[in-house]
């Protein structure tokens, strides 16, 4: 019973960490992903979130099993 | 439509000739093709870069893609399209990303295009870190909107 939560690019370095693994409770969101597993750390400007490699809001609910990714504004192209 | 993901560096004019061979075979219906071709500058912001790391997101980044090529097709009467976009360490001069699009109107290829480039720049997940000639590394921050004048 766990999450999956991943942090890229500045993120990571500010977080302190890229990847981990996080206890799956009921009724967790996107926002209390980032709120347990960074204990308690403010949310960056402009952070970006994604479910299962989809962009997901902060306030979407999560499920036993999925991958939740934190990271900053892309700069591609 | 395809996207591809590439960690060396890449001949664009190759890349779209490979791929228009394989398009034309039998049926070769198109009559525009616009291509875009972003190339890594020796500047920005000011100062000079030396070199830089480009990541992402494996799976959700080609996933992302992909459905810009698919949301763009909903729009435009795309023929076929085809994004290639570099990863890792990247050189000034070299290419970073192509996006061609092959359509029977010119108005088709160039506005998918370019609405192609710009969502790219938007919501597919890279980020560039620049090395500078000091040997300071520094994040890019924010993607500058394509729409506005300099």
């Amino acid at each position: 019973m766990s999450i999956k939560v991943r942090y890229f690019a500045s993120l990571g370095e500010r977080v302190g960490q890229t990847e981990s693994d996080l206890d799956f409770v009921q009724d967790l969101t996107v926002r209390d992903v980032w709120q347990l597993d960074t204990s308690g750390k403010p949310f960056p400007e402009n952070l970006l979130a994604a479910v299962n490699m989809e962009y997901a809001g902060l306030d979407v609910q999560v499920q036993d099993g999925d991958e939740v990714a934190f990271f900053p504004p892309v700069t591609g192209g | 439509m395809k996207v591809k993901i590439c960690p060396e560096a890449f001949n664009p004019w190759q890349e779209i000739q490979d791929y228009q061979a394989n398009l034309t075979e039998g049926s070769p219906k198109f009559g525009a093709t616009s291509i875009f071709i972003g190339t890594m500058r020796d500047y920005n912001e000011g100062v000079t870069v030396q070199s830089m790391a480009l990541d992402y997101y494996p799976g959700m980044t080609e996933k992302q893609l992909e459905k810009i090529l698919t949301d763009a097709g909903e729009y435009w009467q795309i023929i076929d399209a085809y994004i290639v976009h570099r990863v890792g360490e990247i050189q000034p001069d070299e290419t970073i990303v192509l996006v061609a699009v092959w359509t029977s109107h010119r108005g088709d290829a160039f506005d998918a295009n370019r609405a192609i480039m710009e969502a790219l720049k938007s919501t597919a997940p890279f980020w560039k870190k620049e090395v500078l000639t000091t040997g300071q590394t520094r994040w890019v921050e924010k993607n500058t909107d394509g729409y506005q004048k300099m």
